[in-house]
């Protein structure tokens, strides 16, 4: 079918028709891209072919022949680069983890804080919120490990709080559970206290439903958890022993040792991040209108309720996108571990490992794609979330 | 005026300032129990003010105020008792957007009534019924229209079966169509015996149900009367004026709507 209208307009050059033109500039993008990435690729294989570098990832069976500090798995001198890689990688999520979850916990009580009625807590969550957000992030690790950390005196002198807790130059030396044969008795105790206490929440939601009447399902659940073990750790003969810390010889035997470059670094860490995410849950509060608080008040609502069912469930939305990006910083900002000697990935594979075999262009990709996989995990773990607390709109 | 025989609100030589600005002087108010009042006056008067000061959204700093017997002071038992006791409409309606409709009814009676979950749902959807939207009691307050939005505000408020409903401008976000849906339901509410204290500028409505029509301006109650005797020959300047505007505006609105 013809159309006199289009048929009648003057006829149009191919270069300015909107659809040629942008299929031309694509066609350019791709080729210009595609031109420089093959040129940088070309110009690499020829310059380690002239250092007399081999490619390829036969490095990760060779023996790396040096010590790491701090490690999750086995590992020794005569450890293989494959498993240096395993090290760096745990000794990077170790770190980023116990960040994350104290710079979250950290951050929403900071944030609740200064949005606090009394004038002092308010503003002594201001003045933290500003001077550890404005401070640089390698200083405050910096800070942390060589002003506070490091001129801590020896384990001789050590600094401790009731003989079991210890602080010293060589860390923080924590009791820790040993366990015995036996122990399976409490565990067995904890599960059982676990499901009991789980069926007494719902017991309590159905007798909430059916009749109004309230329980503490949450608090008697809490008491059960932590009793029945105990029964259980008497009648088994105790088997599980707190392994305390010692001073033998020059150091520390038994517990927990976390290192000073650990310490120094979950620190900064938490405590930088914490800043921002405070600052997130502020404006995320803030955001909510007043007038949901005034109609969950006018309902008879108290200010506690109001806060955990009206406040709280909305402001998560505004909180959550920041949030994931705080997280995000974090993760990748823990390779600044680098420069207090925390064994991380960046240090012990990007670094020393790369050092030595001189496989830059496979440890430097795969370094990459490990902080890559990691965020995008995350990423997808909020977007779900995020998802789940959406407002559902027309 | 006379001053009703079974009052269950009473304001007393009530003042209150916002800084330097003085924004209720000295307003004395007596409700009785069923009575139907209708607050109206120009913008910045002082009404919307008045009638959040009975649930204590807001403080007064002189006089008193009693709602069913309980003196308004800074203690947050006595609060707590009567805002149990009375429900109150927004402009904006504020229904909860992370709640369905049902979840938004059920919230007050669940937590502050210590009511079961089935008996709340079950009081839940005969007032959903009653305000006319039963079948939408499980979409989220962003997919309803307005009226229907403030229809669900009235259920959630009906809920908490309170003595009196507060109304702070209920019509006034709506558009015209949706205006009359909601003016329904408070007529429909009215004849069914509930204290009401009604902000707004529906002068209609006023005729229709109002006992008492209270005339404010700048902070004061310049004239309190029944309905008829208000509209047919208003006593001050300011509310002839002030009627005047309303009912041109009105006249105006049934020009260009000729049914």
């Amino acid at each position: 079918m013809t159309d006199p209208a289009r048929a009648r307009l003057p006829q149009r050059s191919l270069l300015t028709d909107p659809v040629v033109r942008a299929v031309i500039i694509q066609i350019a993008v791709f080729a210009l891209v595609a031109g420089v990435l093959a040129f940088a690729a070309v110009n690499t294989a020829e310059n380690l072919k002239r250092a007399g570098i081999a490619s390829g990832f036969g490095f990760f069976n060779q023996v790396a022949g040096f010590d790491v500090s701090q490690s999750l798995v086995e590992y020794s001198r005569a450890s293989t680069y494959g498993r240096v890689f395993l090290v760096g990688l745990l000794n990077t999520l170790l770190v980023s983890s116990v960040s994350i979850v104290v710079a979250t916990v950290l951050g929403f009580a900071v944030g609740l804080l200064r949005l606090s009625g009394n004038w002092l807590v308010s503003r002594m969550a201001a003045v933290y919120v500003e001077i550890l957000r404005n401070v640089p992030l390698l200083l405050q690790i910096l800070f942390w490990y060589i002003a506070i950390l490091n001129p801590l005196p020896g384990p001789r002198q050590a600094m401790s709080l009731f003989d079991t807790i210890f602080l010293c130059n060589r860390g923080l030396i924590i009791p820790w559970p040993v366990f015995l044969p036996g122990s399976w008795l409490v565990l067995v105790a904890f599960l059982l206290a676990l499901a009991g206490g789980a069926g007494l929440v719902l017991w309590a939601r159905r007798r909430q439903r059916l009749t109004g009447k309230r329980f503490p399902a949450y608090v008697s659940s809490l008491g059960l958890i932590i009793l029945l073990p105990l029964v259980a750790l008497a009648a088994a003969g105790f088997p599980i022993r707190w392994d305390l810390p010692e001073l033998s010889g020059f150091n520390f035997a038994g517990g927990l040792t976390l290192q000073p470059e650990f310490t120094a670094l979950v620190l900064a860490l938490s405590l930088y991040t914490a800043a921002f995410i405070a600052e997130n849950v502020r404006a995320g509060i803030e955001a909510v209108d007043k007038g949901q608080i005034e109609a969950a008040h006018s309902l008879g609502l108290r200010p506690a309720p109001t806060m955990r069912l009206v406040v709280v469930p909305q402001a998560l939305r505004v909180i959550i996108p920041p949030l994931t990006s705080q997280h995000l910083t974090l993760v990748k900002n823990s390779s600044l571990a680098v420069v207090i000697g925390y064994p991380d990935l960046v240090s012990v594979f990007a670094g020393t490992t790369l050092n030595q075999t001189g496989q830059a262009v496979e440890i430097i990709a795969i370094t990459m794609l490990v902080y890559l996989t990691i965020s995008l995990a995350i990423s997808l773990f909020m977007n779900w979330y995020n998802a789940r607390v959406a407002i559902l709109e027309r | 005026m006379a001053i009703p025989d079974d009052p269950i609100i009473r304001i007393r030589h009530v003042n209150k300032w916002y800084g330097q600005f003085h924004v209720l002087k000295d307003i004395n108010l007596t409700v009785g129990r069923g009575e139907r009042v209708v607050i109206c006056g120009p913008s910045g008067s002082g009404k919307s003010t008045l009638i959040r000061c009975v649930n204590r959204l807001e403080t007064h700093q002189k006089g008193t105020i009693s709602v069913d017997g309980i003196e308004l002071t800074d203690d947050l038992k006595r609060i707590d008792r009567v805002r149990r006791e009375v429900g109150m409409l927004f402009q904006n309606f504020n229904l909860f957007p992370h709640l369905t409709v049902m979840e938004n009814c059920i919230l007050a009676p669940v937590w502050v009534r210590r009511m079961p979950l089935l008996e709340a749902r079950e009081l839940a959807m005969q007032y959903l019924t009653r305000v006319r939207i039963p079948d939408q009691a499980d979409k989220y307050p962003g997919q309803l229209s307005g009226g229907q939005q403030q229809r669900v505000a009235i259920a959630r408020c009906l809920c908490m079966s309170p003595k009196i409903m507060l109304f702070d401008e209920p019509t006034s976000a709506l558009d015209p169509e949706m205006i009359k849906e909601v003016l329904d339901v408070m007529v429909d509410l009215a004849g069914s015996g509930m204290t009401m204290v009604c902000v707004t500028h529906e002068m209609g409505f006023a005729r229709e149900v109002a006992d008492r029509v209270i005339f404010m301006d700048g902070g004061e109650i310049l004239e309190e009367n029944t309905p008829e005797a208000f509209f047919s020959a208003p006593q001050s300047e300011r509310a002839r004026l002030f009627l005047g505007q309303i009912l041109s505006h009105a006249q105006m609105g049934a020009r260009t709507n000729p049914d």
